[in-house]
Formats: structure tokens, C-alpha cells, sequence
């Protein structure tokens, strides 16, 4: 029966014209892109505090704990006057992460005491052609205050506990940009 | 003849010409649309809207790449083989009919390039000689696989052909005519010919597979046994002739079982239309419409094969080449014999006895 061919093909034409109907699956991307979840490392950001004073310290540990050598920070001491900028005594005058280094494996966020450099769960890093964009310094790092970055889960476990929640249908004020 | 109907001629030859072209570009177009459908993609969609472009855009490639000939090979015969298969791709398309005629102040204009009393044999002898460019571009290549690739499509094609003209003859013998507008005008009202000819249709569309090259039967390009089968060393625009042939090809197949097993540019409820039309519009305009309308009929049932070509395509794996070889020698032609058979016993007894009880 096998042999007769026919009925097989049949069988796999109705298969294949089924899927022609089907919902595609491809993400079209640069218009639509997908939510990537909480705890993405896209990325960095130098946070600033609530009253827009930069975190950093330039303490250099994330410089220190970067496996790529990608970070390189030039301290200061705050002057007088700069408090308003300044959160610590010492700051970062130069803060610069190069973008082709980096690996994104987001050991600066866990090594810096005072939560200022963070890797973003909602950017990339934008393709460039040219070399002068490779490496970013604090003018492209450093929060803007009016549009701060938010992050409603910070570890794991409440990374988890978000999921539950946004399967269990309670609102949560992460909007995913598109989910396809 | 005189210089209207000359002129009139050339008008037809030339629009019959560019509609095959465009609609061989819009089908690899709906190639890579069909596919990427069918595997759950959107297929090209970023020239234009939904892709139109797409074509355009390969063409233009196609034309910028480096025209490249081998050290060794023959060069003469390397740019006919290519030549050869477009020229004999297009060649068939004069005699098929598109609609039935046109009425421009007094005169009737056939929607066909050649009215010939010998169509069918014509697209026949074309289509065969289609094979040449393949093996002649294979042979100059001066590559093994490109030669493997032209002997596989010179074997394949001729014995597909055989079995593709016995079933054909079982059409004739109904007809008792080889013009394919005798042929579509005697499937008028409904009484199509794959009512009487299903076997005789199945056999048909497998050898015109086979004759396109297409899968499941296109072992003269199969790239995993040949790299690229006879066209292995061809590039540029000399590639994209040879692949734009395959597409000539396979819409003037779908063409061609059109007309010979369902209609042509007939449709159910067509002499409805037609008095209506002739009453609202007059006899000329009224014909007019209702002929455009065949037409539209017509190329709809030809694009709907072009369709299923491609989702054959993407359905089908390809066969083994012992499988096809035994599919075609030992499976169609006896099919295609006792399809003659059939059909001369039911055209000297069943149709007279039919004929005899209705009356």
C-alpha cells in the first residue's frame, strides 16, 4: 500500500498546507522585540540615587572583578560645592567600559558595595561600525533622571516570585514590550 | 497578410513574452513566500511591501556578480547552455491560449501567440529540447558533478517524457485534435478532461515534475550528491538564467495542464456570463469582458498549479535515483498503456452506449 505513493502524499500535503495557515512564529525584530525577563544583562548603567547624586565611589572593585578587563575608572575627590553630584567623598571622574571587552557576565554588578553599576534587563548595547563607539564613558553610563532605570526584580529568587505573580495574572507594572 | 494583422500578431507575441517573464520573476517571489509559509516563516518581506522587490533585488544582484567561466572550460558552449535553456523556456508559450479572442473594431484577435494545428506536438518538441541547455552548460563545465548533474537530467527527462506523452496520447485520442484551442474550446461547459482522465492527469503532473526538474525528481541539481548539479560552476546572471528557466518552465507546465485537463479559460456558468454581459455591454465590449474574465480563470488555475508545485516542493523529500528510475519505467508507462487502453475502450464502446441511452 505503501508503494502506491499516493495516499502518503496526500497525508503530508495536508500536513504541510496546515502549517501554510498557521500563526508564524518569527519575531520580527527590529520593530518587535521580545520581553527578555527581569534578569537580563544587557547594558551598563551607572545608577544615580533618589536625589540624582551618582552612587559611584570609585572603589575600582568592579574593575577589579571584571574578567575581561573592560572597566577602567580614573578617581577623584569631591570638591567642595559638588555634593548635589557626588553621593561619597571620592567619586569616578572617568568611568569607561569597553563595549568589545565586556561579556556581559555582570560580575561589576555583584562586586560594587554601593549598587551603582548595574547591567540593564531591557538594552542592548547597539551595533556599531565605528571604533570611537566602542568604549562608553560616564556620558553615555550615567542614569538619566528623567527617565531612570527600574528594575522590579533585583535577585533570583524575586525574579521567580515575578513570574509566579505574572502567572497567577496579578498586575505588575513591568510592561513588557511585546511578547509574541 | 496584411499589416494590421502582422501588427496585431506582434502585439500578442510580445505581451504573451512579458507576461511569462513577469510572472516567472513574481514566482520566485512566491517560491520563497510558499516556503516560508509552509515552515511556519514570513519569507522575505523587507524590499518592499511584502517583499515584492524581492525579485528585483535579486536580479540586480545576479547582475553585479563577477561573470565568472572556468580556466578550462569550453567557453562557447558554457554561455549557450544557459541560452539555451531561456530560449527554449520561452519558446513554448507562443501556442498556449490564453482566453478566446478579443473583438477590436471588427476584428478578432486570438489570445494566443500561434493558433497552430500542431500545438500540443509543438510545446512537446520544445520542452524537450529544454534538456539541451542543461546538459550542454553540464558538459562545458568541464567539472564531474556539473557532468554527472546534465547526464542525470538528459536520462531523467527522456524517460519521463515517455510515459508524459503516452498518457498525453490518451487525451488525443478523445480530442482527435492536437490544437490546444480546439482542445480547450472542447471542454466547454464543465465537461473538463480530468473527469475522464484522472489517471491519465496524475501520470501527466508526475512526468511534468519530473520534466521541470522540480522535487521530488530534481537529482540534477541535488546538492548533497552533486554540490550544485550542472550548475555547479555557474554564477551570475548566468545562474540566474538557468534557475529563471526552471521557473519558465514549471508556469508554462501549469499553463499547459490547464488546458488540457481542466479547461483552459472555461468555467462553470461561462455562456451565463457571457449573454449577460453581451446583453449589458453590447457584443463588443460585453465579449471583451467576458473574455478577460476567462482569462483571469484561466491564469488562476495556472498560478494554483505553480502553487502546488512549490508545496510539493516543500513537502516531498527527493526521490533515490533508482527509485526514480523505476517509478518512471516500471510503474508509469504500464500505467500510461493501460490509461490508452481504458480509453480506447471506453471511446469505441462505453461513449456510443452512453450516447444511445441519453438519447
Amino acid at each position: 500500500m505503501e508503494r502506491a505513493y499516493l495516499p502518503a502524499i496526500a497525508t503530508g500535503l495536508a500536513i504541510t498546507i496546515k502549517h501554510f495557515f498557521a500563526k508564524k512564529v518569527t519575531i520580527e525584530y527590529p520593530e518587535v522585540k521580545r520581553y527578555l525577563g527581569p534578569v537580563f544583562r544587557g547594558r551598563h548603567i551607572l545608577k544615580r540615587d533618589e536625589d540624582g547624586r551618582e552612587r559611584c565611589t570609585a572603589c575600582g572593585l568592579c574593575a577589579v572583578a571584571c574578567p575581561a578587563e573592560a572597566i577602567q575608572i580614573v578617581a577623584a575627590e569631591r570638591e567642595k560645592g559638588e555634593e548635589k553630584l557626588y553621593r561619597e567623598e571620592k567619586y569616578a571622574a572617568v568611568y569607561e567600559v569597553n563595549m568589545l571587552r565586556c561579556i556581559f557576565c555582570g560580575l561589576c554588578e555583584e562586586s560594587c558595595p554601593k549598587q551603582a553599576v548595574y547591567l540593564r534587563h531591557d538594552e542592548f548595547v547597539p551595533v556599531f561600525a565605528e571604533r570611537d563607539q566602542v568604549i562608553w564613558g560616564k556620558d553615555r553610563l550615567v542614569e538619566d533622571m528623567n527617565n531612570r532605570y527600574t528594575r522590579e526584580a533585583w535577585t533570583k529568587e524575586e525574579a521567580r516570585a515575578l513570574d509566579l505573580k505574572r502567572a497567577n495574572g496579578e498586575a505588575t507594572n513591568v510592561v513588557p514590550r511585546a511578547i509574541p | 497578410m496584411d499589416l494590421t494583422e502582422f501588427l496585431i500578431k506582434t502585439a500578442t507575441i510580445f505581451v504573451v513574452f512579458v507576461l511569462t517573464l513577469v510572472i516567472a520573476m513574481y514566482s520566485t517571489w512566491g517560491e520563497r513566500k510558499v516556503a516560508g509559509f509552509i515552515q511556519d516563516r514570513m519569507g522575505p518581506n523587507r524590499a518592499g511591501p511584502g517583499g515584492l522587490l524581492q525579485p528585483l533585488a535579486d536580479a540586480g544582484k545576479m547582475f553585479f556578480k563577477e561573470d565568472f567561466i572556468p580556466a578550462l572550460a569550453n567557453k562557447w558552449l558554457f554561455i549557450a547552455g544557459p541560452s539555451l535553456a531561456m530560449l527554449t523556456a520561452l519558446l513554448a508559450s507562443a501556442v498556449i491560449p490564453f482566453g478566446s479572442t478579443f473583438r477590436i473594431n471588427g476584428h478578432e484577435v486570438a489570445l494566443q501567440g500561434v493558433e497552430s494545428n500542431i500545438g500540443i506536438l509543438y510545446v512537446f518538441g520544445v520542452v524537450a529540447l529544454g534538456v539541451y541547455g542543461i546538459m550542454v552548460g553540464g558538459w562545458a563545465s568541464n567539472n564531474k558533478f556539473s557532468l554527472l548533474g546534465a547526464i542525470r537530467a538528459a536520462s531523467q527527462n527522456i524517460s519521463y517524457e515517455v510515459a508524459m506523452g503516452l498518457s498525453l496520447i490518451a487525451i488525443l485520442m478523445m480530442s482527435s485534435s492536437l490544437s490546444l484551442g480546439e482542445i480547450v474550446a472542447q471542454q466547454h461547459g464543465g465537461n473538463w478532461n480530468i473527469f475522464y482522465q484522472p489517471l491519465g492527469f496524475i501520470i501527466f503532473i508526475t512526468c511534468s515534475f519530473a520534466e521541470c526538474n522540480r522535487v521530488p525528481f530534481d537529482l540534477p541539481e541535488c546538492e548533497t550528491e552533486l554540490v550544485g548539479g550542472y550548475h555547479t560552476e555557474y554564477g551570475s546572471m548566468k545562474l540566474g538564467f538557468y534557475l529563471f528557466a526552471e521557473y519558465i518552465n514549471m508556469f508554462i507546465s501549469s499553463a499547459i495542464i490547464s488546458v488540457l485537463y481542466f479547461g483552459g479559460y472555461n468555467y462553470p456558468g461561462m455562456d451565463w456570463v457571457y449573454t449577460q454581459l453581451t446583453q449589458a455591454f453590447g457584443t463588443e465590449t460585453g465579449h471583451n469582458a467576458a473574455t478577460l474574465i476567462g482569462t483571469a480563470v484561466f491564469f488562476g488555475k495556472a498560478l494554483f498549479f505553480i502553487f502546488f508545485y512549490m508545496w510539493v516542493r516543500w513537502t516531498i523529500p527527493r526521490f533515490r535515483y533508482d527509485q526514480l528510475m523505476n517509478l518512471g519505467w516500471k510503474k508509469l508507462i504500464p500505467l500510461a498503456i493501460f490509461n490508452i487502453i481504458i480509453t480506447g475502450a471506453a471511446v469505441l464502446f462505453l461513449k456510443p452506449m452512453i450516447t444511445a441511452w441519453l438519447n
